[in-house]
């Protein structure tokens, strides 16, 4: 027998290293932690362009050897499609494809005003139809002081104060990437406890000399160091692919990622949690997603929370993944420090500590 | 096999589950270097004694040392020199044999070749295949080639052949008295009469949660044969086994 002490963080780095071979080789971990979270961010990201636009069809019996006209096309908000029937518009405006029709006609009748615009709006997108009508004045009235030569009694001065813009990957990734780590959390460590207990792994390492809490560290482990991989991966696409805002580059990062562990290891103790509760691998997902999926839908991942009506908001701001959304969106484009987030770090926590105490309670050897 | 030297000792063993007596009160003694046969119907408490002396069930009375040390207090010193195989251990599935055995070299914080463990079991060719891949024998062989990697004093072996066709049986055999060639102690469990014939050195046969008889194979068959009990068929040179053998060869059959 070998004299050398037995070193238990040794066996745990060995269920470490195996476990993150087994993660690895699971499609679902793979598909879950960074597959989904990506394809949304893709999404959003082309979508994020987002230009705001006034879409309006032009007739064809429209004049368009005219200023007004020709001003129009300047406009980048307005855009013109020349393409449609009568017809077509009409099914378009119901529709809400396009905001307006438009038609630029000269004033047969009068000398006085030289053009005519007929306009077609909709209640439904009254907005666009009113900023289509406050363009056209605009445009009217720079051609009556130039080329009518009207005094006018005022000038606008304009001035923009650049300020950093909120992209929607701003908004969408830091989402994702709690999404991330709530699914990765939750899901994986469910699976892989509820696994090792049915196959009977976990009772072969328990025949050997490693003690039962370096079993869970081990697994634990791995399961940190995949997630966060995922995690950094995400961002460094996120800021590569789509100009995701790292105020801090390096360290803004490094701060996310400390989030992230956090949020894992919370996220985690619910996993552990649904396996102990769970009997079977087939009760895991419902079990699991009556705790991700509230989260999912109302913790800001998509929308900000200010856009649920007010009696969902307190349910929205108890859930854990609320805190570490809204953590991680002032570190990321806030430049926030950890310090300054340690309100929602605090609650984050508190949650870790609620759920612990229960999985401590309803975790299962074998 | 040194009868002078009890490498386990099992003193009124008692294992309740609320309501189910398990075991009711076990005594016995495993020589060092023998292989010693744990016999009896399913659910007669075999595996229950197997793995209360493996440290991996409490008992809830009586007296279980291991090379001296008892299965209460030590044991954590007790895993690092036994082997245990288990009737259906797990490994992880997508894991080939020899990140397995890399896993529990580091589990049992030994250096070991893990090739040269394989080939120990004859799988030296497959190092590469993940567990789930194997056949129920390759299986079976993987499980006790786990339970070598510790160079272990006793290795304990429930129901190794269960479910395997006559060939990969008779291999296993061949692979069992192998180890126990080599010094180490071995405890069976199984329901085949002719595997504890023709493997153990002693065996005890439980019933209901008791011992009913304990000896040599030979000792228990002279003894019947000597209170008058005869076959009743003239038994022939050879039995059917021995055909279907003779049939399809002794080799490996793993797929």
């Amino acid at each position: 027998m070998q004299e050398i002490k037995y070193s238990q963080l040794r066996a745990m780095l060995a269920i470490t290293r195996a476990s993150l071979r087994s993660i690895t080789r699971s499609p679902s971990a793979v598909v879950f932690t960074l597959a989904f979270p990506l394809i949304f961010i893709i999404v959003f990201g082309f979508i994020g362009g987002g230009v705001f636009s006034v879409d309006v069809a032009v007739k064809k019996d429209c004049d368009k050897n005219n200023p007004v006209y020709q001003a129009l096309l300047n406009v980048p908000v307005i855009r013109l499609d020349t393409s449609l029937s009568e017809s077509e518009m009409k099914s378009s405006l119901e529709k809400g494809r396009i905001d307006a029709t438009l038609s630029v006609k000269i004033n047969s009748e009068s000398t006085m005003p030289q053009y005519l615009v007929y306009l077609e709006t909709t209640n439904a997108s009254r907005e666009r139809g009113n900023i289509l009508k406050s363009v056209l004045n605009n445009i009217f009235y720079n051609i009556n002081t130039v080329i009518a030569k009207v005094p006018s009694i005022a000038e606008l001065k304009e001035k923009e104060v650049s300020i950093r813009e909120y992209k929607t990957i701003d908004f969408i990734l830091p989402g994702q990437l709690g999404f991330s780590l709530l699914s990765s959390g939750v899901f994986g460590t469910a699976f892989v406890f509820l696994s090792l207990r049915q196959t009977l792994v976990i009772k072969r390492f328990f025949a050997t000399p490693i003690q039962r809490p370096y079993i869970v560290l081990g697994e634990a482990l791995s399961r940190l160091i995949f997630a966060l991989t995922g995690a950094l991966i995400i961002i460094l696409i996120g800021h590569y692919a789509f100009h995701f805002t790292l105020i801090h580059g390096v360290i803004t990062v490094i701060n996310m990622l400390v989030l992230s562990t956090l949020g894992l290891i919370v996220f985690m103790g619910f996993g552990f949690a649904v396996s102990g509760i769970a009997r079977n691998e087939s009760a895991v997902p419902p079990i699991a997603n009556i705790i991700t999926l509230p989260q999912f839908l109302l913790s800001g991942t998509f929308f900000s929370i200010s856009a649920f009506p007010s009696w969902l908001q307190p349910i929205c701001n108890i859930l854990p993944l609320t805190y570490l959304n809204d953590a991680m969106r002032k570190v990321a484009f806030e430049g926030a420090g950890l310090l300054s987030v340690g309100h929602q770090i605090g609650i984050v926590s508190l949650w870790g500590v609620a759920v612990y105490v229960l999985a401590v309670k309803v975790f299962k050897w074998e | 096999m040194n009868q002078s030297n009890a490498i386990i000792q099992v003193r009124n063993l008692v294992k309740h589950y609320s309501q189910i007596h398990a075991v009711n009160g076990i005594s016995f003694d495993v020589y060092e270097g023998e292989i010693f046969g744990l016999l009896g119907p399913n659910g007669a408490g075999k595996t229950t004694t197997l793995e209360i002396i493996e440290t991996l069930r409490e008992k809830t009375s009586g007296q279980v040392t291991v090379e001296g040390l008892s299965v209460d207090k030590d044991a954590n010193a007790i895993k690092k020199f036994i082997g245990v195989q288990l009737q259906s251990a797990g490994y992880y599935p997508s894991l080939t044999l020899l990140e397995l055995l890399r896993l529990f070299s580091g589990l049992y914080n030994v250096k070991i070749d893990p090739k040269e463990m394989l080939g120990l079991v004859g799988l030296e060719d497959r190092g590469k295949a993940k567990y789930k891949e194997l056949s129920g024998g390759q299986k079976q062989r993987f499980s006790i080639c786990t339970t070598l990697i510790n160079q272990p004093k006793i290795v304990f072996l429930d129901e190794p052949t269960t479910g395997l066709d006559p060939q990969a049986r008779r291999n296993l055999w061949d692979l069992i008295r192998q180890i126990r060639d080599k010094g180490t102690t071995v405890v069976i469990t199984t329901h085949y009469m002719d595997e504890a014939e023709n493997l153990c050195d002693r065996v005890a046969i439980v019933e209901k949660g008791r011992i009913i008889a304990l000896d040599t194979p030979d000792k228990l068959i002279d003894d019947l044969v000597s209170k008058g009990f005869e076959r009743k068929k003239e038994v022939k040179q050879a039995n059917l086994e021995d055909v279907f053998l003779s049939l399809t060869g002794h080799e490996w059959r793993d797929e």
